[in-house]
Order: C-alpha cells, then structure tokens, then sequence
C-alpha cells in the first residue's frame, strides 16, 4: 500500500547551486503511478495477444480478445452470475459458520484446561490434515449439492478462526481476570466481560485471514463435484480443452477475491474507529 | 482483622523449588495501614496475592476476619503496578465494572461511577480511555473503583512505583484521605522506605527471597497526616533511619 503524503523530506542543498537532482522514482503522484499501472496491464495483454498464436499455440494461452469475448456474452446471457452466486453463497455461508463454530471451540478450550489437555493430540491431527482431503467425505455427506462446497469452507474457517480465539483467550492478561473475580465477578461474567473482549483483536485477526480461505474452501468443493459456480466453471472449461473460458473464469475469481479483501478492509476500518479492535 | 499464621509459599519452577515467603506470621488490626517494605522480587507480592486467596499458602493459613481464606477474598480491593483496567472500557465503565458485575442498574451505576470520579479528581475524563490517560490518572481511576465498590481491605502491590516523585506525594494524599474516609485496612508492598514511613502505622521490613519479616516498627506520626510535610520532622527521620539501618542489609549482598 503506498500512503499520499508520506515522502521523505529533500535533503536541503546549502552551497546555492542546487544540482538538478531528479526525483527519485517511486516518489510520483498517485495519478502518475496509475497510468503506468495502467500501461503496464495494457502492455502485457498486447504482448499477450501478440504471442498468442505465433509463440505460443493458442489453444494452451489463449488471446485476450478471446477472453474478452467469453466474458462478454456470460455477461450478457447472464450465466455467469448463476455460477457467480453460488460461488459466492458458498463462501459467505461456510465463512459465517466456520467462524462462529470456531470462535465458539476457542473460547470453550480457551477457558477449560482440561478439554485442551484431553482433545490436544486430536486437535493438532486434524489441523495438520489438509482439509481438502475432507472433500469426497462432505460429498458423500452432503451431496453435490451447495451444502458440501459450504462445508469445506467452513472447515477451512473453523481451524484458523480456532486457533487464533484460543491463542487470545489464552494471552488474556491474568490480573485482568484475578481483578474481576476479586470483585466478586462469575465464571459467566469473567468469559462474557473480561476474557471474550480482550480476545476479540486475535479473533478479528483470524477472520481477516480466514476470509480467503472461505473462497477456496468453496472453489475447490465446486471443483471436485458441482453443477454450478465458479469452481465447477473452470473445471468443466477445462475438460472442454477451452483455454479463453478458464482465463474468463480465473479474472472473475480474481475480481471476488479482490472485492472481498476490500470488504474486509472496510470492516476492519470499522472496527477500529468503534475501538473493539485493539488496546 | 487479618491473621497470618506461619504462611510459608514455595512455587515449582522446572526442576527447582523456589521459596517466596518462610514462616511468616502477621497480624493487622481494622483501619490498620500496614506497610511491607523489602527488595525488589523478595515475595512480598506473594503476601498479597494469599491475602486477597489468589495463592494458597503452602504451608499456615491466612485467616480473614476470623474465617481461613480459601477462596477469592472477595472483601479486598487489589491495586498493581500495572493498573488492571479494562483497556476496552473508558474510565467511567471502569470504575462502574463492580456495580455492572453485581448487576446494578446501568443509569444508577453510571451517576455513581461519576460520583466517585469527581470524588478522586477525574471528572472530565469520564469518556477517556486507559490508554489516553498519564500514569497517575489510571491510579485515580483505580481507587475510584475500588472506592466504588466498596473494599474494606485495600492490597496495594507498589502501586506508585512508575510515578514520578511529585505525582506519588499527591497519590498519597489521596490514599491517606479515601482510607480514613471509608474506614479501610491497608496493606501496601513497597520497596520505597519514604513511602512506607509516610502512609503506614506499621513498618515490615522483609529479607531478600524468601521473605521473612526481619524488623517490626510502629510508626506514631499521629492522623491525620500531612503528607507533604511529615517528612521533615525529628520523628520521621527517626523512623526512617532505623528502618534503613536494617533494609540497606538486605540490598548489601546485591551486585547493585
């Protein structure tokens, strides 16, 4: 990220004829910088329309006229916000219960030596597993339909979302703790007041992570076995040899990506002017 | 009021048994301040920590008006170094955290919060949060606390020791002020000698880890007491002198 207005100072030249020091480059406008990025992505698509074809055979790279195209007419026969959707359901359902089902385990461990104790070994299995693995169990579970690609997002939220409740509710300070309980606070109040609010940096922490996570929990289920979203898209483009449809479908994915990130960013902003963030 | 009988506490570390306090027996009076003054680490914060049932004493027992301690004390107000505020909560929702946990009303609560602010000088900084506020007023904003909820007892674990010299003369006063007001019994753990003369009817003088009370000395500058000046009389020199002549024995051995 590059922040307007944080230039390092000139040095000041003091023996009256300044040599005509030139800028250093990395210190140009914001709009300056926007038109070379600008340049650059429009250089790489012509190089990419210029090799296509003559280096490189179409079928594997494809053309960006070509992907243009294909998005142009999913656009306008509306299919791709079908696979959109779906895609996007997927994430946001296994992102919501992932994380509460995960914020929920980490608080409960958090607070329960014993439990931690007991479930450690199994816990630390099931976090090393690659969840992907977990695939053909959600779909012989849940079907092929949208409930299996949410699960696989949802566990992929689950453990990230876990470990960083449990590490906070952990770091809790324990004079903040010992504190409360001298003033006669319950073991109810002590979680609700003191442990779960200092937790909630390092919770936040894991959801912000864990967000990208949501969408390739939900892209890969579409992989594996689905008849809609985006997953399913670049898989079958794929299996049809059809190179511009796979490229179409990675920009869309970027495209959701990026909006998520930016999503996550606006709620984080939020969080720390309402000061639930941080200390 | 509170009686410590042959309270000895050693903790496990790795391998190795650490004794922080050895057959220490104690016993403080109602509306006694009670000053324990030794080297830093000595286990005099360990006293406290049984005092208030945090720790159980490995050996002894620590018995609170007549019962043994064996849970949280929940009579006594806890004062660290490191004020234990909420970070997340402004001042006046720290102050009212004992009345919000005993389930009191949250408009009461909130005129009674800024009662016992204004009591300690913090008006005006009702919205402030921990963070945002000096060394000093954080202790403020703990005693207000505790004011409101009302301790008998007060542990103080060197609760000034980060302020500067002029902010403590003026923590003390107030200490001084709210403990005679609300009739409480005091324990302050200190390592500063000018202190522990100032505020207490009784000095302790721990040695070095484990801690064991080494010198006695009651402290008869008469209440109330003008913090400011009391230091320059005959009689607190006294009393200082005589104190520093044993406590300088247990600093002699350190590689200071």
């Amino acid at each position: 990220m590059t922040v307007p207005g944080t230039k390092l100072e000139q040095p000041e030249v003091l023996d009256g004829h300044a040599p005509a020091v030139r800028p250093p480059l990395q210190e140009m406008s914001g709009v300056t910088m926007a038109l070379c990025q600008l340049a650059l992505g429009i250089a790489v698509l012509l190089a990419w329309q210029g090799a296509s074809g003559r280096l490189v055979d179409n079928f594997f790279i494809s053309n960006p006229i070509d992907v243009g195209r294909r998005l142009l007419g999913w656009t306008l026969d509306g299919s791709i916000f079908r696979h959109l959707w779906a895609t996007v359901y997927a994430t946001a359902m296994g992102f919501f219960i992932g994380a509460v089902a995960g914020a929920i385990l980490g608080v409960w461990l958090g607070v329960s030596p014993l439990a931690s104790r007991l479930l450690n070994p199994y816990l630390n299995g099931l976090n090393a597993l690659p969840k992907v693995a977990l695939a053909p169990l959600f779909v012989l579970w849940f079907g092929l339909g949208i409930e299996s690609k949410i699960a696989l997002a949802a566990v992929l939220v689950l453990f990230l979302v876990f470990l960083n409740t449990f590490a906070g509710v952990r770091e809790v300070d324990q004079d903040l703790i010992d504190g409360a309980r001298l003033m006669r606070a319950t073991r109810v109040q002590v979680i609700t007041k003191v442990i779960i609010p200092s937790a909630m940096s390092w919770v936040f922490a894991g959801l912000k992570i864990s967000v990208p996570y949501a969408l390739i929990g939900a892209v890969l289920g579409e992989m594996i076995a689905a008849n809609r979203g985006l997953g399913y898209l670049v898989q079958f483009s794929g299996s049809q040899f059809d190179s511009a449809g796979v490229f179409a479908v990675l920009f869309v994915i970027a495209l959701l990506a990026v909006a998520l990130n930016f999503l996550v960013e606006i709620v984080q902003h939020r969080m720390e002017r309402w000061r639930i963030v941080g200390r | 009021m509170i009686d410590i009988r042959h309270v000895s506490k050693s903790f496990h570390k790795r391998d190795a048994v650490v004794d922080a306090v050895r057959d220490i027996n104690l016993t403080i009076a109602r509306h006694e301040i009670v000053a324990v003054i030794g080297p830093s680490g000595c286990g005099k914060s360990t006293l406290l920590n049984m005092i208030a049932g945090l720790y159980a004493p490995t050996r002894g027992h620590v018995v609170y008006k007549g019962t043994p301690v064996a849970d949280v004390n929940t009579d006594v107000g806890y004062m660290t170094q490191k004020d234990n505020l909420l970070p997340w909560r402004n001042v006046r929702d720290n102050v009212a955290f004992p009345l919000e946990l005993a389930g009191v009303a949250r408009s009461e609560r909130m005129e009674r919060a800024d009662g016992v602010i204004r009591h300690v000088g913090l008006d005006g900084f009702e919205e402030r949060f921990p963070t945002e506020l000096s060394g000093g007023m954080r202790k403020r904003a703990c005693l207000a606390r505790m004011l409101l909820y009302g301790a008998e007892t007060a542990l103080l674990d060197e609760p000034f020791a980060a302020l500067d010299a002029q902010l403590k003369l003026a923590m003390h006063d107030l200490v001084l002020r709210l403990a005679a007001e609300n009739g409480q019994t005091v324990v302050l753990v200190t390592h500063d000698l000018m202190e522990a003369v100032t505020l207490a009817d009784r000095v302790l003088v721990c040695t070095r880890r484990p801690a064991t009370v080494a010198l006695e000395q009651r402290i008869d500058l008469g209440r109330p007491r003008d913090v400011l000046n009391v230091r320059f009389s005959n009689a607190f020199k006294a009393y200082y002198d005589a104190l520093w002549e044993r406590l300088r024995l247990e600093y002699h051995e350190d590689r200071v």
